[in-house]
């Protein structure tokens, strides 16, 4: 064989070798996708979103308290962990930009973001839970929150450093103070990068069920009170999949399908902002 | 030679962190609506110096002034100068085009804003007049609200001057203001800069000495840090005192 037709075998080789593994990843991807979307239609319908959960084992009924609650944790979550994940990534990058305190934060932030949610989850049982003695919708939300946080922290900083130092020059040399820099003319110039963030984290906690397990827990009656227990779709679907009943097998691929639907939406808005911003990185 | 002087800029000295010294005690008059230029290899210290006029190197912590750049009788370099303040009287350009990501008019109305200027009546009459008077106003009237980034690298440029001109200051920095654009592009902001130094005191940097030699009535060459020679421009084209500004000028190196 001569050296040019080796290395076109050893460039088919490689190309079906990292085809193929694509295609396997794939395979699942739309495995799982397609399993939620055929089971889960079969379940839709309007009471699931109108009614509350009948009794264990009877027929009927729906999920209305979950989703309420997962939207009510998911959204005091984002209340919480988005200003404080922007303000400490706006104090990373501008702030405190290139000192020693700035770089540990980020490298904890980054250790932070790979953290398994259980921990955070048994952690606020033992601060926030065991203490006040009972579940509630506030224990799930700042846990969840505290997931979102070095993940907004991060893009933001990311994203502020993006913008160009010469456009901060440009505003302070006609006079502006360093806040109005940062606010009008910085974020502006980061924001589709940051809302991109927010929107990924926001992705990325609406799926979490383990740090609920020990936070909201779960409740089959409807409440929108967040000192008490919560329903969230995530803990109903681990409850439900795992019971003996079939109605509630059924409920629960309509809830993943749902959280799912949700999810992807998000993914696409943020990845959609990702494309429109200003700075490309 | 009854000029009137803007700058008065004695014994500066200026360190980088790290103790650089940029500048060695540089003395020289910035003379009031006039085009000064201050040319030089790279590294000579001309942008170094070009930022001690409105203190932009007090964004970066370590850096340190030493002497004096009295402006109107006052020393800007002192503790006490309100940089807001200061910064809203000397404008900067600088290399590259920097428009703010907004739209054209929000950015001519940004100085204008910070100065609480808030009536859309007064603010759409400044912003047309310096966009007339960065001679942009024709190219971009019909289309005030678009992104400034729509906008050419020539015309970014000149609505940056633009920007800097509207909130009326009287003195405009220019850093090497044309390195980055075409030569009709930099021949529109030269004339640009000899038209506006009827009303406002002007430094500029450049890398190009056919562009010092056109544009400025005073010319600084510096090396090293050093002030080499400043003189009238024509003088130090023609009969430079100094052997160093000759073989800089003719080319022998640079």
């Amino acid at each position: 064989m001569t050296r040019e037709q080796r290395r076109k075998v050893e460039g088919f080789i490689a190309m079906t070798l990292s085809t193929l593994a694509a295609l396997t990843g794939l395979f699942w991807l739309v495995f799982i996708l397609g399993d939620v979307l055929v089971h889960g239609i079969k379940a839709m319908d309007l009471s699931l979103f109108t009614n509350d959960p009948a009794p264990a084992g009877i027929e009927g009924g729906g999920l209305r308290n979950a989703f309420v609650g997962q939207l009510m944790i998911t959204i005091c979550a984002t209340l919480i962990g988005v200003p404080i994940g922007v303000l400490g990534g706006t104090f990373l990058a501008e702030y405190a930009r290139g000192s020693k305190l700035s770089r540990i934060i980020s490298i904890l932030s980054d250790i932070m973001v790979s953290v398994p949610s259980i921990v955070i989850g048994t952690f606020i049982y033992a601060v926030l839970v065991k203490p006040l003695g009972h579940f509630s919708g506030w224990a799930g939300a700042i846990a969840l929150a505290i997931i979102m946080v070095p993940v907004v922290l991060r893009t933001t900083e990311d994203m502020l450093t993006l913008v160009p130092w010469t456009l901060r020059e440009a505003a302070f040399a006609l006079g502006a103070p360093y806040y109005k820099v940062i606010i009008q003319v910085v974020y502006r110039g980061a924001s589709a990068g940051i809302l991109t963030g927010i929107l990924l984290s926001i992705a990325r906690v609406a799926g979490e069920t383990a740090p609920l397990l020990f936070t909201s827990f779960n409740n089959s009656f409807f409440s929108v009170d967040m000192n008490r227990p919560v329903a969230s779709l995530t803990v109903t679907i681990f409850q439900y999949a795992m019971g003996p009943y079939d109605s509630w097998h059924t409920q629960a691929w309509a809830a993943s399908l749902v959280i799912t639907i949700s999810i992807l939406m998000l993914t696409v808005i943020g990845r959609l902002l990702i494309k429109g911003r200003h700075f490309k990185g | 030679m009854n000029e009137l002087t803007e700058f008065e800029v004695k014994g500066l000295n200026f360190y980088y962190s790290g103790n650089v010294h940029a500048l060695k005690d540089i003395g020289l008059p910035v003379y009031k609506n006039k085009v000064t230029a201050l040319i030089g290899p790279s590294g000579c210290g001309k942008t170094t110096l070009l930022r001690c006029f409105n203190r932009m190197h007090d964004l970066y912590p370590g850096n340190k002034y030493e002497g004096e750049i009295l402006f109107k009788g006052n020393n800007i370099l002192s503790e006490d100068i309100d940089l807001i303040d200061l910064r809203s009287r000397i404008g900067m350009v600088f290399q590259k085009p920097t428009p703010f990501p907004m739209s054209i008019f929000d950015n001519i109305a940004y100085g204008l804003r910070l100065k609480g200027i808030k009536k859309i009546s007064d603010l759409s009459e400044r912003v047309e007049r310096a966009l007339n008077h960065a001679a942009l106003w024709d190219e971009v009237k019909d289309k005030l609200h678009a992104n400034a980034y729509e906008l050419s690298g020539g015309q970014q440029q000149r609505l940056v001057i633009a920007r800097a001109l509207a909130v009326e200051p009287e003195v405009l920095l220019f850093d090497e203001p044309t390195s980055a654009l075409d030569p009709i592009s930099t021949a529109k902001i030269e004339d640009l800069i000899s038209n506006l130094e009827k009303e406002v005191t002007i430094i500029i940097v450049t890398h190009n000495m056919q562009q010092a030699a056109r544009i400025s009535d005073w010319t600084g060459f510096m090396m090293l840090g050093d002030l080499i020679e400043f003189d009238r421009t024509d003088r130090i084209f023609t009969n430079p005192s100094q052997k160093l500004t000759e073989d800089y000028i003719t080319g022998r190196f640079g």
